[in-house]
């Protein structure tokens, strides 16, 4: 009797090993063989009309990025997205996300615990006086009209295009760090692995593609918001064009960011 | 809780510097840059005080001065080249620069001011270096060769036109050197994100600065030289270089305080950020180094040594030490600039903090060793050029 016992259990741990490893080489085939969800098509276009258009740049298109902090949670998915799309490496952001407290004395706490990547999931509770005002500013790169990056690289690694976007070629950076320091936004840095100037892209390839940046495809509550100014039907048109309270940040640089920020504070930086 | 200490709560809690703003990206190196670049500029400038406005004092540094340009010159863009991400890509900025850059004219604003200053030498030194090459053998007979550009004529009818050619090229050098020095102070006073340094004092006080370093260098190095080598010290020579110091230290620190003063007077929002920089990370390094040692006291005692009737020995004495003093007060003084001007996040609500590494690719021991470089190349270039006129074959010559 003890031994059928004892000759059942070991039939069983050899078919659960086996159940793993047949479970483990058919999950690992699955990370080899591309999956059907890879290919593009059977991904609905996000941003009508790109996947016509020709060539590795699109004219006839103004792009705008708005960013609603009267929605912002400060969950922090937004910099997840950001991190995995681009493998950032630690201590350097193309995204993050501040959080703002106003107390009672009207002194202004800011803080972005590694760049907000963790979401804020406690209150601060180090603060003096009551708590009057508290929100969130994710914070991403301008795309200035008039980009000092621009102005200031040496070699013109860091470039416009025609629909808005500041980009940079990364075979032509010298890793100066000119634009690093001219950028009034300090969206940009030096990437430790590429040694060359690195910042947000508003996800040019996914735009690139019709699909909208991964940012904005993962905030939960849409306080992150892309689309062309030239499509009078875009959220971001109407956005723009409607009676909301909408600034920049740093208005006086004249940069003129393509970046606006429905519900922005003067407390903001 | 008393309001004080709420208040002191505040202060230290509201201190947030932007999540990117946290690396000083411009370290050392990007010190020593503008650091040597003022020395080469001041070094010329001493030079052509002698070969264009004809201050006969300074004749026993005129030449020697031009070689110790040299001597830093040849290293000036070790620093940067060290600094940069890619150096393999550095002369792109020369062959596909981007007009609009700051930055991008440097390449060739040191390159037109390296062929004057080369040529500059080569033509004061031809005689010297005709009547060496007359002495020398082998491998040196074939190098005074080439310095002569094979010609070894030294007829009254040459060195008239080597004379105008010389004092064309002083006169040339004198805007290009100044030039040369705006120019890198225009690339820090061009960051408009930057407050701290977006200020168009900011090319005058980097020329000026440059000015009083190069001639500190040469007070410096003059009197060490001729002392390690048993030499006597023209002392009208030291008396005329420590007036022309103290001439451009007046400008200089009067132009330096200037500066911080208006941002005070003018007190925009920004002068909260820039009031607790100076009084917080940079209070040592600019408030008491700087201003309060390396300043004030050279500024003093300068003046002193300028109007005041004193013996040789005193005289040389204080001018090696008050030269010295002035060449740390510039060092401080690009560090203040350049790595406090990062220390202070573009989010004017707080500063980063700075501690140099020794080891590390642009720390301590790599500045030393880049700082020893043009010492080590000028001890070299004393084995063609002869610094001084009391060891010039051609002078022995032609006086014989």
């Amino acid at each position: 009797m003890m031994k059928d016992i004892e000759q059942e259990i070991s039939r069983s741990r050899r078919a659960f090993i086996k159940k793993v490893l047949g479970g483990t080489i058919a999950g690992s085939l699955l990370l080899v063989i591309p999956a059907g969800a890879m290919d593009l098509k059977s991904i609905p276009e996000q941003i009508p009309g790109m996947r016509k258009k020709k060539g590795p740049f699109v004219t006839g298109k103004k792009f705008a990025f708005i960013v609603d902090i009267t929605r912002c949670i400060g969950c922090g998915s937004c910099c997840v997205a950001d991190k995995n799309e681009y493998q950032v490496p630690d201590g350097n952001y193309r995204t993050w996300v501040e959080r703002y407290v106003i107390d009672d004395e009207d002194n202004v706490y800011v803080d972005s615990p590694n760049g907000g990547l963790d979401g804020y999931q406690e209150p601060r509770k180090d603060l003096p006086y009551p708590v009057r005002d508290t929100f969130f500013v994710p914070k991403l790169c301008n795309m200035c009209e008039h980009p000092s990056c621009v102005q200031v690289c040496p070699v013109g690694a860091t470039f416009q295009t025609e629909d808005g976007f500041v980009l940079i070629d990364y075979k032509r950076c010298v890793g100066c760090g000119y634009c690093v320091q001219a950028c009034p936004y300090s969206v940009r840095f030096i990437n430790p692995e590429t040694e060359t100037a690195d910042k947000c892209t508003w996800c040019y390839h996914r735009v690139r593609k019709g699909l909208l940046p991964a940012c904005v495809n993962v905030c939960p509550v849409q306080a992150r918001k892309f689309g062309d100014l030239n499509d009078h039907e875009s959220e971001v048109y109407k956005i723009l064009h409607q009676p909301h309270v909408i600034s920049v940040l740093k208005p006086g640089m004249g940069n003129k960011p393509s970046l606006h920020y429905v519900g922005l504070r003067r407390e903001v930086v | 809780m008393s309001p004080e200490h709420g208040a002191a709560v505040a202060t230290a809690l509201t201190n947030y510097v932007f999540p990117n703003d946290i690396h000083v990206l411009w370290s050392l190196m990007i010190v020593l840059y503008p650091y040597i670049t003022g020395i080469v500029a001041g070094a010329f400038i001493v030079s052509s005080l002698y070969h264009v406005f004809h201050i006969e004092s300074l004749k026993p540094v005129s030449r020697y001065a031009l070689v110790f340009a040299l001597a830093f010159l040849a290293f000036a863009t070790v620093p940067l080249l060290n600094h940069l991400g890619h150096p393999e890509r550095a002369m792109n900025m020369m062959l596909t620069p981007s007009p609009t850059s700051a930055m991008a004219g440097f390449g060739y604003i040191y390159s037109a001011y390296a062929v004057v200053l080369v040529l500059e030498i080569l033509f004061i030194y031809r005689p010297t270096l005709v009547a060496l090459k007359k002495r020398a053998r082998g491998g040196m007979k074939l190098l005074y060769g080439i310095l002569t550009m094979g010609s070894d004529n030294l007829s009254p009818e040459a060195l008239r036109v080597d004379h105008k050619i010389t004092a064309f090229l002083a006169a040339i050098g004198i805007p290009m050197a100044c030039t040369l020095h705006g120019y890198v102070g225009f690339i820090f006073g061009g960051v408009k994100a930057n407050p701290m340094w977006a200020t168009p004092l900011m090319p005058v006080i980097f020329l000026l600065s440059a000015s009083v370093s190069g001639i500190a260098g040469i007070i410096l190095s003059y009197i060490i030289i001729r002392k390690y080598t048993n030499k006597s010290i023209d002392m009208d020579c030291i008396r005329t270089l420590i007036k022309f110091l103290w001439g451009c230290f007046i400008l200089d620190f009067v132009f330096e305080m200037l500066e911080l003063f208006s941002h005070a007077y003018m007190a925009t929002h920004h002068w909260e950020a820039l009031r607790d920089l100076y009084l917080g990370p940079l209070y040592w390094s600019f408030i008491v180094a700087q201003v309060g040692i390396f300043s004030l006291i050279p500024f003093v005692a300068l003046g002193i040594l300028s109007l005041v009737k004193l013996s040789d020995k005193i005289v040389m004495k204080w001018a090696s030490i008050l030269s010295f003093m002035i060449l740390v007060q510039v060092l401080l003084m690009r560090w203040n600039v350049v790595i406090g001007g990062q220390l202070m996040s573009k989010s004017e609500r707080g500063h980063a903090v700075f501690h140099p590494g020794f080891f590390t690719k642009e720390g301590i021991l790599v500045s030393i060793i880049i700082m020893a470089l043009p010492i080590v190349f000028l001890w070299l270039l004393s084995k063609v050029f002869p610094f001084w006129l009391d060891d010039d074959p051609a002078v022995e010559r032609l006086s014989a």
